[in-house]
């Protein structure tokens, strides 16, 4: 267990030292960040200046090294935009992109496991094949498009809520919406699966032998466990949501990540999209280290495996 | 996460000999209308020039934001109306198949023969070149694909090709996750110790041998992945970063269309979107088809 363990905590660290050199050299391509940064027409001798100050003419070497021992005492750099630090900024939109998330979480679990339990209980009726349906059209739609149709619905013709900004509840509705559509279909697929499986086990065949009713049955008996998976699954997507939310971010322009992202690289601002795609990209190192150990824990078959 | 898939067993399809795998193709379920969609989307690609009325990338500014025909104001000339600049809704959305079909495929391509020689590689050589392989693969699936795509595409600038590259360069490592597992099982098998024992070279061993055994898997891993390349392509366009103006392409006539969404011009936010759906569910069906005819063991994918 123990060499497991430090095995899968060595790849996770592999992994992050290759995330940051990747974004590292990558980000050094886009072009200069300078020229974006000066007045039109402004003197070479000014471009070398704001160059020497921002520390882009030392060598990638220099600049690599310098890069990670900041990072390290966590200090992701200033923005070149901005002129301030960059967790500061990320730390300012975090809470915006996270209220986000868990509303759109909350919203594809209430509607993914009722309709993926209902589904499974009557398999092969009507809702069964109504939930197919709608599964398959939640993973079909784009949510920038379910998005611009919730915004010409209920912001062009009803009038009812904002179709873009952030600030009161209202204004997160729309957005948690188009966001986590894809996700309520993931999570009713998963839900159905789940309960049907459950619902096959010897303990639930053992509930109904004991003459529980069936309602007994499903509530007390089958959910709880096929509620098991669904929850492991929702606790990943919610990290992924905050890192996937960028074009929902875009079309309601919502103050998030995602938005600073992307601003940063139309302002080829280094230390933000850097910062943003390693603290995106640590996330969800350590999300699936930390599973790999649960599941190593739970069944030792796992373990051993090479 | 690094579990590996459970070793795979050939899929009974694959073992049957080939007149009864055509025959299996006939049976109840043969998927109408996904096939209809994308054959009829294909022929408004290939013949776009012909079908559509109009240019799709002139437009007459005294025809801005003409309704569909049906509605008033609207005229027979634009069936589902013009956008900001006039341009012809219906004709942009003819010529708006190719960008997709052209990016989509071409993609899923290049995806598929980079993840799955990654994959074969990374399988059968094992030792440092499959760990080099499996901690790049875990790092390219640490960084959220669209945002990875969205960085790339800002570092290249936007053009058909380079999307296209882009995304293939995003969407390798399911084919090389999935494919290493099953060749990590197949080389196992007796026929690839044969071929040892008969002197095949590694590289002969991997061409011949374990190539065509994965060849099913990667093609269904591939009609899967189409929607997923789509919605991207979509996405990238939307935000600017995609297929450059004025090219008609299907997410930035979704990007267009927001200019005129508070003022109630539907069409253009509703039509390009039923597309890309149609689109995306077409293959989305196709490939679960595929995947329960094709290959049993990716049915919990």
């Amino acid at each position: 267990m123990r060499r497991f363990v430090l095995r899968r905590v060595a790849y996770a660290a592999v992994s992050l030292f290759l995330l940051s050199v990747t974004i590292f050299l990558f980000v050094r391509v886009t072009g200069d960040p300078t020229v974006l940064l000066v007045e039109p027409g402004a003197s070479k001798a000014d471009l070398d200046a704001l160059r020497h100050e921002l520390g882009l003419d030392r060598s990638l070497a220099v600049q690599y090294g310098t890069f990670v021992r900041d990072l390290v005492r966590g200090d992701f750099g200033r923005s070149f935009y901005y002129r301030t630090p960059v967790l500061e900024l990320y730390i300012s939109r975090l809470p915006n992109s996270l209220m986000l998330a868990v509303a759109a979480m909350a919203f594809s679990l209430l509607i993914g496991i009722p309709s993926g339990i209902m589904a499974a209980v009557r398999v092969g009726g009507w809702w069964d094949r109504a939930g197919k349906i709608f599964a398959l059209l939640g993973l079909s739609m784009p949510s920038f498009w379910v998005g611009l149709l919730l915004i010409l619905f209920f912001s062009v013709y009803l009038g009812w809520l904002p179709s873009s900004g952030s600030g009161t509840p209202l204004h997160v509705i729309m957005p948690a919406f188009a966001l986590g559509w894809y996700f309520a279909a993931a999570h009713m697929r998963l839900a159905r699966s789940s309960m049907l499986e459950v619902l096959g086990s010897e303990y639930v065949k053992l509930a109904r032998l004991k003459g529980l009713s069936e309602a007994r049955v499903i509530a007390k008996h089958a959910f709880k466990n096929a509620l098991i998976p669904v929850l492991t699954l929702a606790g990943i997507n919610l990290v992924l949501m905050v890192n996937v939310a960028v074009v929902v971010e875009t079309v309601f322009a919502w103050p998030g990540i995602g938005r600073l992202l992307y601003e940063g690289i139309a302002f080829r601002d280094f230390p933000v999209v850097q910062a943003t795609v390693i603290l995106g990209g640590s996330m969800i190192v350590v999300v699936n280290l930390v599973i790999d150990l649960l599941y190593a824990v739970i069944d030792p078959r796992i373990r051993y495996e090479r | 996460m690094s579990v590996s898939p459970a070793p795979a067993s050939p899929s009974p399809v694959a073992a049957l000999p080939v007149p009864r795998r055509v025959a299996a193709f006939r049976t109840e379920g043969f998927p109408m209308l996904p096939i209809a969609i994308l054959v009829t989307l294909a022929l408004l690609a290939i013949f776009a020039e012909l079908i559509a009325p109009h240019n799709p990338e002139i437009g007459s500014l005294g025809q801005r934001f003409k309704p569909p025909a049906w509605i008033a104001g609207g005229s027979t000339q634009h069936l589902l109306g013009t956008d900001h600049i006039g341009r012809d809704v219906m004709s942009r959305l003819i010529f708006g198949a190719r960008v997709s079909m052209m990016v989509g495929f071409m993609a899923v391509i290049i995806a598929g023969v980079l993840g799955s020689a990654l994959g074969i590689l990374s399988g059968y050589l094992g030792g440092w070149v499959d760990q080099v392989i499996m901690r790049l693969t875990d790092t390219w699936l640490a960084l959220p694909a669209l945002t990875f795509a969205i960085f790339l595409a800002a570092i290249v600038g936007p053009s058909e090709w380079n999307i296209v590259i882009i995304l293939g360069a995003v969407y390798w490592t399911r084919y090389a996750r999935v494919i290493r597992g099953e060749v990590l099982s197949l080389k196992e098998r007796d026929f690839v110790r044969l071929a040892i024992v008969a002197g095949c070279s590694k590289w002969t061993i991997m061409r011949r041998h374990l190539l065509p055994n994965v060849a099913n898997t990667a093609i269904v891993l591939a009609t899967l992945m189409l929607g997923v390349v789509i919605v991207s392509e979509a996405a990238l366009s939307f935000l600017g970063v995609g297929v450059p103006p004025p090219k008609p392409a299907w997410g930035l006539m979704l990007a267009d269309g927001k200019k005129g969404l508070m003022a109630g011009y539907w069409w253009l936010t509703v039509f390009p979107g039923v597309c890309i759906v149609l689109m995306v569910l077409a293959a989305n069906l196709l490939g679960d088809w595929l995947r329960v005819k094709l290959d049993p063991q990716l049915r919990q994918l």
